[in-house]
């Protein structure tokens, strides 16, 4: 089976690192490493997972110092060369400050850190990090963020829906897409967006927090899953090339 | 040396639930004709160079790419110079 490499890139104040890191390699079996933010290289990694937490402590805004770290200069060539990123929660705030997702996460509209259970449905299923769930499926993944407010431009906003790149909303148990059902007050309900060109995803939620079957919950693991497979089918597709020439 | 004092404040547009929760506190108190409390950032800085528009330069620069996030807030700032030595309170 293929070996997917994973890179978690640890802020001073990321807390979800280690979580992120065990998902990866005990439950999914995968190699993985931690890369601390002042290395200048992420090395051969495949996907480079940026955790939850309050990296910088949040100062001035969500992730708006975490982006000028030594190693996000390597992130940010990765991504733009292709490569996977997934930014959960604080992770997604550091995205849009890079530049690398559209948008803002603004203080939640209750003022509240929300940290519960509640459910997602997949809007995309055609993404490298959904492709082992079905469009409209409903995925109970648990939330934990003050700042998950997702906004940003009425421009911009109908190029992601018309552009399929709202991944994830939040709905309730039957996957309506309700006001009730919305914790922070994200436009359109969005939880999760991808970039133009599906490799780099953002969502609030944490799929690291719902894939271990001791919490019960492991509807998270269909990301990871799919990460998984969207890398390995890549590699099948290089070998076949390879073979296809010799 | 110059001094800049910068002020963030978020965009109109943009639904401020803190200076809400503080424009309540307010009518609490009892200064029922009190609206719009927004929550802004205030950032002050001292700037080595012996020209305005270099200082306002740099200013605007950090501005927009650190220290506002266009998308959502908006800034102003006022650049003066100023003695080290005489400045100090």
């Amino acid at each position: 089976m293929t070996n997917v490499k994973f890179g978690v890139i640890v802020f001073p104040g990321s807390n979800c690192d280690h979580d992120a890191h065990y998902v990866a390699e005990t439950i999914m079996g995968q190699e993985t490493r931690l890369i601390w933010h002042k290395e200048g290289s992420i090395g051969d990694v495949n996907v480079v997972i940026l955790p939850g937490g309050f990296s910088y402590g949040d100062y001035l805004r969500c992730g708006a110092i975490a982006r000028f770290s030594p190693v996000m200069k390597d992130v940010v060539r990765f991504a733009q060369n292709g490569g996977m990123v997934i930014g959960i929660c604080n992770g997604f705030q550091v995205l849009t400050e890079a530049g690398l997702l559209p948008g803002v996460l603004l203080k939640n509209r209750s003022l509240l850190f929300i940290c519960k259970y509640l459910h997602l449905r997949v809007e995309n299923a055609n993404t490298r990090f959904t492709g082992m769930s079905k469009k409209g499926e409903v995925l109970e993944i648990p939330i934990a963020h003050g700042e998950g407010n997702y906004f940003t431009d009425q421009e911009t906003l109908k190029r992601l829906e018309e552009n399929q790149q709202v991944v994830f909303r939040y709905c309730d148990r039957a996957g309506n897409v309700t006001d009730e059902a919305n914790p922070n007050g994200s436009l359109n309900n969005i939880a999760g967006i991808v970039n133009e060109t599906g490799n780099v995803l953002g969502m609030m939620p944490h799929p690291e927090r719902a894939a271990d079957p001791v919490l019960k919950h492991t509807d998270g693991k269909k990301i990871f899953q799919s990460m998984i497979q969207s890398v390995s089918s890549q590699f099948q597709f290089v070998e076949s090339m390879v073979v296809e020439r010799s | 040396m110059f001094h800049s004092k910068i002020f963030v404040t978020l965009k109109k547009s943009i639904l401020d639930p803190q200076g809400k929760a503080v424009e309540q506190g307010i009518h609490a108190l009892g200064f029922e004709s009190v609206g719009n409390v927004r929550i802004g950032k205030y950032i002050e800085m001292d700037i080595e160079t012996s020209s305005r528009d270099e200082a306002e330069r740099m200013t605007r620069e950090i501005s927009d790419k650190l220290l506002a996030n266009l998308v959502m807030e908006s800034y102003t700032f006022t650049t003066e110079p100023f003695e080290e030595l005489t400045a100090q309170p």
